[in-house]
């Protein structure tokens, strides 16, 4: 092999070498920095039908088609330099919560199936969970009755009931507690829009914050009995409280003091 | 192009040619027709969000023109295959058009007379020519193609998107119609990239994005041709001003076919422009088929 060749032939290898490994190197640079910047800030609800959020980001190719969709300007667009991955739809709940339309109209302007088809419910959509997270400022929790909350959640008395609970601290009131029921809740905000405090004590997290989950092999008692019509162990045996018998028992008075405001 | 004097007396064919027009010199005709058709889709795009006024909504990835043409990136569509998502109809049968479309009218004609980011970078190469400002660091002209393929592996390791993370080029066009946020500092590096350390660098060296129109139109119709070049005199004005200069030498000094076949021209006619001695023009692969 001549000088010539063997100079020219490690000049191709010098560039060939540069041209692969800076590729490789950006390409993983580039890899890695996507890992991070995909983190979804905790305020920040995809659009309905999102799918989850790893497969959104292999799926949503940002062209905005769902923000254009949006006739209440609540989808917008990350820009650089937010939390939210550059160019993906999002919306904050407490800035412009989702209507809700019939129809949809963000899913059906996706071009890509990042936002699935197959949601044709509204009220099935889970862009969210929402989450009474302040029980120290909630108007309901102090006693009062602002009920906001509960009076706008488009599936009022599903998504968000009243549950009545005695004021231990008054004695003497009810403390109506606005409380989220996951099987109905869309996540569309409206609640967290409307909570009148300067910071909303009601939050409508993404669903992997908000929710927790029991471990699969737990069974409700209550629930398995009524499935089953009874007890699933039989009637249990009812046993004597040893070392008691001298005492008298409780009185079966009943619990209210009779006193009326 | 303007070097050296301005006029010169060039020998055609043995025989004296006459004094070049100046004027003509100054011609830049692709060059303003490119403009105008970069400026114009942007324009498009910003009337719906300005104005009200929706032909197309969406941006370059992937849009929709008179709610019935569908047109998408289809370098977006194989990433996103490559991530493991099968996107709906609406964004292949997108892909697909954009691609025919490339078919035609060729090797990176998106670049040149699309591309948002062309008018960054032909700014930074024009500011770099007059500034004088020579040498720096280009990386190889086939880092593209590999960043293109590591890229789409980063995409099946990831499961995600990863370019639109950072591509400039969407990250331009999407940040003018939908708010820029930060991004004008990407676009700022793209511009100091190219014009102090690697000329022609992002366009000609680094997007995989161009890299992947090159490949898709390397069969494409429409081609520049060298058609008169035994007129040329070697004054090098086309080399100078061409964003990817390699591609010229093969269909202006060698004796094959006078067109410019390789897949990185992108078409945007600043040699025709340039040129004192008309030697190029605009043709097909039709028309000079048989001329080589």
């Amino acid at each position: 092999m001549s000088a010539f060749s063997s100079l020219a032939r490690r000049q191709f290898l010098n560039r060939f070498a540069g041209a692969v490994g800076g590729a490789a190197l950006l390409s993983l640079g580039v890899g890695l920095y996507a890992g991070q910047a995909s983190a979804l800030p905790a305020q920040a609800l995809r659009p309905p039908g999102a799918l989850a959020e790893s497969d959104f980001l292999a799926a949503c190719v940002r062209c905005g088609l769902c923000v254009r969709g949006c006739p209440y300007h609540t989808l917008k667009l990350g820009e650089l330099g937010q939390a939210v991955a550059t160019g993906t739809p999002y919306f904050a709940a407490r800035t412009i919560p989702c209507e809700m339309c019939e129809d949809i109209p963000c899913v059906r302007a996706c071009p890509t199936g990042a936002l699935d088809r197959q949601l044709t419910d509204i009220g099935k959509s889970r862009m969210g969970l929402a989450a009474l997270v302040d029980h120290e400022s909630c108007l309901n929790f102090l006693g009062l009755r602002c009920d906001v909350c509960y009076r706008v959640c488009p599936v009022i008395d599903k998504a968000i009931s009243l549950e009545n609970i005695h004021n231990q601290r008054s004695d003497r009131h009810a403390m109506l507690l606005p409380t989220v029921h996951s099987e109905y809740c869309t996540g569309c905000g409206k609640c967290e829009k409307s909570c009148v405090l300067p910071e909303a004590a009601i939050k409508v997290y993404p669903l992997k914050l908000a929710k927790g989950q029991l471990p699969e092999h737990y069974r409700k008692g209550w629930e398995e009995k009524a499935r089953h019509g009874g007890s699933l162990i039989g009637e249990q045996i009812e046993l004597p409280v040893r070392g008691m018998e001298d005492r008298p028992s409780p009185p079966k008075a009943p619990l209210d003091s009779g006193w009326k405001p | 192009m303007n070097s050296g004097s301005q006029t010169r007396v060039v020998t055609v064919g043995g025989s004296p040619a006459p004094t070049v027009d100046v004027a003509r010199r100054y011609r830049s005709k692709w060059l303003l027709l490119r403009r105008l058709s970069q400026l114009g889709i942007l324009g498009l795009f910003l009337i719906g969000p300005w104005f009200g006024i929706w032909i197309i909504k969406g941006n370059l990835s992937s849009s929709l023109t008179l709610d019935v043409l569908p047109l998408t990136d289809p370098f977006l569509v194989l990433q996103s295959m490559a991530a493991g998502h099968l996107p709906y109809l609406d964004a292949i049968v997108g892909a697909a058009i954009v691609a025919g479309v490339y078919l035609v009218f060729g090797s990176r004609v998106f670049c040149s007379w699309v591309c948002p980011v062309n008018i960054v970078t032909d700014g930074a190469a024009a500011l770099r020519r007059r500034l004088g400002i020579k040498g720096g660091r280009a990386p190889a002209a086939t880092t593209r193609y590999w960043l293109l393929l590591g890229l789409l592996a980063a995409c099946l390791a990831t499961g995600s998107i990863v370019w639109e993370f950072v591509n400039p080029v969407s990250m331009l066009h999407r940040g003018l119609i939908f708010g820029m946020g930060t991004a004008w500092l990407v676009v700022l590096g793209i511009f100091a990239y190219d014009l102090l350390i690697a000329s022609r660098g992002w366009c000609g060296h680094l997007c995989p994005m161009g890299a992947l129109y090159g490949l898709l139109g390397r069969a494409a119709l429409l081609r520049v041709a060298a058609a008169r070049r035994s007129a040329c005199n070697d004054c090098l004005d086309c080399f100078a001003i061409c964003p990817e200069p390699q591609v010229i030498r093969a269909a202006l000094k060698g004796s094959g076919t006078p067109l410019i076949l390789d897949a990185n021209c992108t078409n945007c006619g600043r040699c025709i422009d340039v040129c004192s001695l008309d030697v190029f023009c605009f043709s097909n692969r039709l028309t000079h088929r048989f001329s080589s």
